[in-house]
């Protein structure tokens, strides 16, 4: 797809990156902590709490914040907007990290992880009555996908190698992949329509248990358009990144169109919410005293904010402008998940739930670790590419 | 230039047109077919204006299972647990506001449509013999999603061990197979839990409620809530004061169920999406790899 993609080049250990690597070192450390010892001794789990931090942020915060690639997908394939196939590779690339690094948080999370291959390969026991089961199978499914899509930015480096077997793996697999990729991209699309809003389904299970501000049978849905949005914010977010850190010119004027696009989504969700509050009578609700209806405040504040951010069309010219705009998306999608999953469960009066530091180091450890990896990966390997109209800007190796 | 409101929105008609449409479709609980009690289903009558508080059936619960002495409720010199947990899979409770007292006993509800098997992916937990709720290690990885589901806070899981698994009451399915009742029952010196089939226990549940009217709130909790249990409790003292949650006669599990099984319903909608993405994308791709509309 994206032809004129290139690699960065550069030293990988900048200071940044130094930086990086002691959070994720922490992190490897907080991770062998928890091996050993045990979740109890670890984390702040509870029979109340079950599920923390590393399910609340890392899976279902962090796979919808590697929507990007799901996003931009839509865009490119399903509304032909070729133009912004530049934004494929670099969107992918942060996903498949995404939904990986997710894979390892809920390694950890498991209390029994030695027993996970039997979830993909028990078929004969497999309870369809399970959203659990359909998400893990779906994310596992899409995580290989995600990896395959990426795969030609590999493989193009590969044509040219000096390794013989690597030059071979390229030229056999990248025809077959381009051949096979209509295939490949539906069910990149696919999965995601699928496991994201069942995230949303994943919760109403607790039923009684789940706050009436949050419980609503329209969960899957705004999980879908949430995810969706967090998608766009996240290409807008990275791809400021990425011409910062690796001094290219920014695509400002794409991403603004980008940035514009979510707009519509984050306005509907608010509308929608509070259509769906009033529908089910628990409008009031939102006055009451409860700590729960600041949360939900917060949360639709914060989905505001960039559409307040993006109406006035300066704001759409300005680079700084629009990364608060995509912080701000991303922050509104975060906090509502995180509230369905953590504030909205009422399990009792008598549990409480605080992440530990093992929790906090792990999960930091984890984004540290991602950004890091796209960082090296972006600098061996043609994931960036200059946007349409632009040379190519090739950054002076210094 | 900018992509137009409507683009957008199309994009996530499509992109999202199953989860969007069928979950929009109003799922008519009432026609819902619910499930029924299996035919050998057994259970308990917990009477608790015969429980003095004894605390017996703690005991021999712990004693039959397995199950460490408990500590953490009143320190070392007591073997007391507080709730049910990892190390007690039954308890008894007091509510007392001054006025009405009463002891309560807490253990898995064995419900007729339970929320933890429908959580569970590999069916761990799963409704076996007699319709009892059992547990299979062997195919749980510890996700820890059926503590999420439970209406009654039952399933706990071992959190200081290598190797957790989940801990809640099987009706001593040990016993049962060999021709025994629970050591709860079996150990109770009032009679205050007794063990039988549901339909039984439930005849004899309405049979005391008839029998001496105004000792009992009118009710047997469990024969319709949440979708009915196979644990079945009378009290003087509105359930509501005693730990059990408000339900209704609604599955616990019936909501995500029905949205879950209406959105993959048969797989028509997951594969006619998939079709339809990659007719959309063909057609897109003919007439010039990279032509922007």
């Amino acid at each position: 797809m994206s032809a004129q993609a290139q690699p960065v080049g550069g030293s990988f250990f900048s200071p940044g990156v130094r930086i990086l690597s002691g959070i994720a070192g922490l992190g490897a450390l907080a991770i062998a902590w928890r091996l050993l010892r045990g979740l109890g001794a670890t984390t702040a789990l509870n029979d109340g709490y079950p599920f923390g931090l590393w399910i609340a942020f890392d899976v279902v915060t962090g796979t919808a914040l590697a929507c990007g690639g799901y996003a931009v997908a839509i865009l490119v394939y399903v509304l032909n907007r070729g133009r912004y196939s530049p934004l494929v590779r670099p969107a992918l690339l942060t996903s498949a990290l995404g939904y990986s690094l997710a894979g390892v948080g809920v390694a950890l999370d498991v209390g029994r992880w030695w027993l996970l291959w039997k979830v993909p390969i028990y078929f004969w026991h497999w309870n369809f009555n399970s959203v659990l089961l359909e998400v893990a199978l779906c994310i596992i499914a899409y995580t290989v996908v995600l990896w395959i899509e990426l795969a030609p930015a590999f493989l193009e480096r590969w044509r040219d190698s000096q390794v013989r077997l690597q030059r071979r793996l390229a030229v056999v697999a990248l025809p077959a992949l381009e051949r096979g990729s209509v295939w490949i991209i539906a069910l990149g699309l696919l999965l995601p329509t699928m496991h994201q809003s069942s995230l949303g389904t994943l919760m109403l299970l607790a039923d009684s248990r789940l706050h009436p501000l949050w419980r609503t049978p329209w969960l899957p849905l705004l999980f879908l358009l949430t995810c969706v949005a967090m998608g766009y914010a996240v290409v807008v977010f990275e791809s400021a990144f990425a011409s910062l850190a690796f001094k290219r010119r920014p695509e400002t004027a794409m991403l603004a169109s980008l940035a514009g696009a979510i707009v519509p989504i984050q306005g509907f969700v608010v509308v929608f919410r509070l259509a769906d509050l009033a529908w089910r009578g628990s409008l009031g609700l939102l006055f009451s005293s409860d700590v729960r209806a600041l949360m939900v405040w917060a949360e639709l504040g914060l989905f505001l904010l960039p559409v307040a951010l993006l109406a006035q069309p300066a704001n759409r010219r300005d680079l700084g402008a629009l990364v608060r705009a995509a912080i701000a998306m991303m922050g509104a999608g975060a906090l509502y998940r995180f509230d369905v999953f953590l504030v909205a469960f009422s399990p009792g009066t008598h549990y409480a739930y605080f992440p530990s530091l093992t929790e906090l180091l792990v999960t930091l450890g984890l984004l540290a670790a991602e950004v890091m990896a796209y960082i090296f990966i972006v600098r061996r390997f043609p994931i960036l590419s200059g946007g349409p109209g632009m040379a190519p800007e090739r950054q002076t190796a210094s | 230039m900018a992509i137009s409101r409507r683009a957008a929105l199309k994009g996530l008609l499509v992109g999202g047109a199953a989860a969007a449409g069928v979950a929009g479709a109003p799922d008519p609980g009432g026609a819902v077919a619910r499930p029924v009690p299996p035919a050998d289903a057994v259970g308990l009558l917990y009477d608790a204006t015969l429980c003095i508080g004894c605390k017996a059936c703690v005991g021999a619960c712990q004693e039959a299972n397995d199950l460490p002495r408990d500590p953490t409720g009143l320190g070392p010199q007591y073997n007391a647990p507080i709730d049910l947990s990892q190390r007690a899979k039954t308890v008894i409770k007091l509510y007392d506001d001054g006025e009405v007292s009463s002891f309560f006993k807490a253990q898995c509800m064995h419900c007729v449509d339970p929320a933890c098997t429908t959580a569970c992916m590999l069916g761990a937990l799963k409704k076996r013999e007699f319709g009892v709720v059992t547990y299979e290690p062997d195919l749980c990885v510890g996700c820890r999603y059926c503590e999420i589901a439970c209406p009654f806070n039952v399933p706990k899981f071992e959190w200081a061990k290598m190797a957790p698994k989940i801990v809640k009451c099987e009706l001593c399915k040990q016993r049962l197979a060999v021709g025994r009742e629970p050591a709860c029952t079996e150990v109770c010196p009032r009679q205050a839990v007794i063990f039988g089939t549901r339909s039984d226990l439930l005849q004899e549940a309405r049979r005391r409620i008839a029998a001496a009217p105004g000792r009992y709130v009118p009710k047997v909790f469990g024969e319709t809530d949440g979708g009915g249990t196979q644990c079945l409790y009378l009290s003087h003292v509105p359930f509501d004061k005693v730990g059990l949650p408000t339900l209704g006669d609604r599955p616990a599990p019936e909501l995500a169920r029905s949205i879950q099984h209406g959105l993959y319903r048969g797989f028509v909608a997951p594969v006619a999406l998939y079709g339809a993405l990659a007719i959309v994308m063909m057609r897109h791709r003919k007439p010039s790899a990279t032509a922007d509309s």
